[in-house]
């Protein structure tokens, strides 16, 4: 008998980590984490702000140790903390004295301390705080699958119903102010909806990667298109799509899935920033040859 | 959008003052003027002499230190759908992901209301504004992908979408070269004609009598205002530039070898 694998056959490998139910949490939590991460990932990039996603993920640690001692939502407390910094670096800029880039620095390390002084003093949670820095995106609850969808909705909206301001505040400030938009409340506001991106993104790959989940898909995308909503939709697909990837890889080769999510996204950006069509480094490097001929 | 009456002046500027924090000289003092509907008004003056800083008043950009702009009717404040603006260097950000469509597409915001979603509609006015700059097959091109005389156009068509009673045009002609020059003038020709109002600082003093109906001579206060042969007297002229000013076609002109002088370099002293 000739065993030739029928088109079942050849989808088993897709199928068959779908047997389990935190595969298929991991799988929808990594694909709205995509999507969200790579649209607000897009608004980073532009106005810089790379710093302070980053620096968000730090800042949120004693929200997470709080919740962990009072036994209230970790999630939640990650959220009131995300939103109390973004308060904070906006308060410490708003004076002049300060630099933005600075007061984002003092904020988020002193946060960052503070969630270390609290975690000495508590016992037994040293486990839990490498899920904090490197995600488990593998051991997510049904109910922090709820949270990231609700994260996912409603960072989708702001930037929805935002769209307008956040792309002339973005590009052109100045006009912005003349046609009477409110820069300091919207940009807290862009930053609020971060700071909830950053603790769904937490959940999934950690501290230490989040910005990544930001920064790289929508890096990517701007090579590839010179118009936003277009951008706006490949990072999205890039965040989705590396997401897919890298837990596929983490379950066939058994690595860390965090850290498989990040590199599938890296890799897709050195791949993009090669061979892009028009800004790639090879396009590009064929056009100069070509003039000097 | 015509306006009708000449003698309504559509904006009033009274007794206004404005001080730079930190400073104490103020940046303008005192200024009172009328600009008329369908009146093209330069706005001349030295560098530092107030006039960028005039304009931005007129849009509420600067708080008043004293004095009132009424704009038809309204105090002047940011958000005011009837001024439209273009400053001298737009300081935008270059690499953002914007086509010129985009930008001329920002001039129709203002109109709308939160979360401002564009309509068709406001898409075509746009697409006409990029027509009347002759930028309408430039559409679809990237911002930077434009030389510096598409962008100064392709911003004038945001001003253009917008479609106000009041047109700002903060040192239009730097930089741009006579083909594009010519089309501002002819559009804010088109704008006069239409009722609106147009205000341009300029360094260019020997294009001002041709195409303008009323020039400001400011430096801090208002020097001279009237009509252009009244105001590019020689004596007037030397008060605000601090000398004798040599001008390529003046109306009175006295000097017999008369040369036009680069708007940015040190004037000729006798």
């Amino acid at each position: 008998m000739c065993i030739r694998p029928g088109k079942e056959a050849r989808l088993d490998w897709l199928l068959d980590p779908l047997r389990y139910d935190f595969f298929v949490r991991a799988l929808v939590v990594g694909m709205l984490l995509g999507v969200t991460c790579g649209a607000i990932g897009c608004f980073v990039v532009l106005r810089g702000m790379a710093f302070i996603g980053d620096a968000l993920a730090h800042a949120i640690l004693p929200g997470v140790v709080i919740a962990y001692l009072l036994g209230v939502s970790i999630v939640g407390g990650a959220v009131i903390a995300g939103v109390l910094t973004a308060l904070l670096i906006s308060a410490i800029s708003r004076t002049e004295q300060v630099r933005e880039d600075a007061a984002i620095g003092i904020v988020f390390t002193g946060a960052f301390a503070l969630g270390i002084v609290l975690i000495s003093r508590v016992q037994g949670y040293m486990r839990d705080l490498s899920h904090f820095l490197f995600g488990n995106i593998l051991g997510i609850a049904p109910g922090d699958m709820y949270v990231t969808a609700a994260i996912t909705l409603v960072v989708l909206l702001g930037l929805a119903l935002w769209y307008r301001e956040l792309l002339v505040s973005s590009f052109d400030p100045g006009h912005a102010r003349a046609i009477g938009l409110r820069l300091g409340p919207l940009h807290l506001g862009l930053t609020t909806l971060l700071a909830l991106t950053v603790v769904g993104g937490i959940q999934a790959v950690g501290v230490v990667l989040v910005a990544a989940l930001l920064v790289t898909p929508a890096a990517t995308a701007r090579l590839l298109t010179d118009r936003l909503p277009v951008m706006i939709g490949l990072a999205a697909a890039l965040g989705c799509g590396a997401a897919v990837i890298g837990l596929y890889a983490s379950y066939y080769i058994a690595i860390a899935s965090g850290g498989a999510v990040v590199l599938t996204s890296t890799l897709i950006f050195v791949l993009v920033l090669l061979l892009a069509p028009q800004r790639g480094v090879v396009a590009r490097w064929n056009a100069q040859r070509a003039q000097s001929f | 959008m015509g306006h009708g009456s000449q003698a309504e002046p559509t904006v009033t500027l009274e007794g206004v003052t404005v001080v730079y924090p930190g400073l104490t000289q103020p940046a303008l003092s005192n200024v009172t003027l009328g600009l008329a509907s369908g009146q093209r008004t330069a706005l001349i003056g030295p560098n530092g002499s107030g006039k960028s800083t005039l304009l931005k008043a007129l849009v509420g950009l600067v708080p008043l230190a004293q004095g009132c702009i009424t704009l038809l009717g309204r105090a002047a404040a940011p958000g005011n759908p009837q001024v439209a603006y273009v400053p001298q260097r737009s300081d935008v950000d270059w690499r953002f992901p914007i086509t010129a469509a985009g930008v001329a597409l920002m001039g129709r915001d203002v109109h709308l209301r939160w979360p401002r979603w564009p309509s068709r509609a406001d898409r075509a006015l746009a697409a006409a504004a990029l027509d009347l700059v002759d930028m309408g097959a430039y559409a679809n091109r990237h911002i930077a992908a434009l030389s510096g005389g598409q962008q100064q156009r392709v911003f004038l068509a945001r001003a253009l979408a917008q479609q106000a009673e009041l047109l700002l045009l903060d040192e239009p002609f730097a930089g741009v070269d006579t083909a594009t020059t010519a089309l501002i003038f002819d559009l804010i020709d088109q704008r006069c004609a239409a009722g609106g109002t147009v205000v341009v600082a300029t360094h260019d003093l020997a294009t001002v009598s041709a195409h303008f109906d009323q020039v400001v001579l400011v430096r801090q206060q208002i020097i001279a205002c009237g009509t252009p042969a009244e105001v590019l007297q020689p004596d007037l002229l030397a008060e605000a530039y601090g000398g004798p000013l040599a001008l390529f076609h003046h109306p009175v002109a006295v000097h017999k070898h008369a040369a036009l002088e680069p708007p940015e370099l040190p004037l000729r002293h006798r």
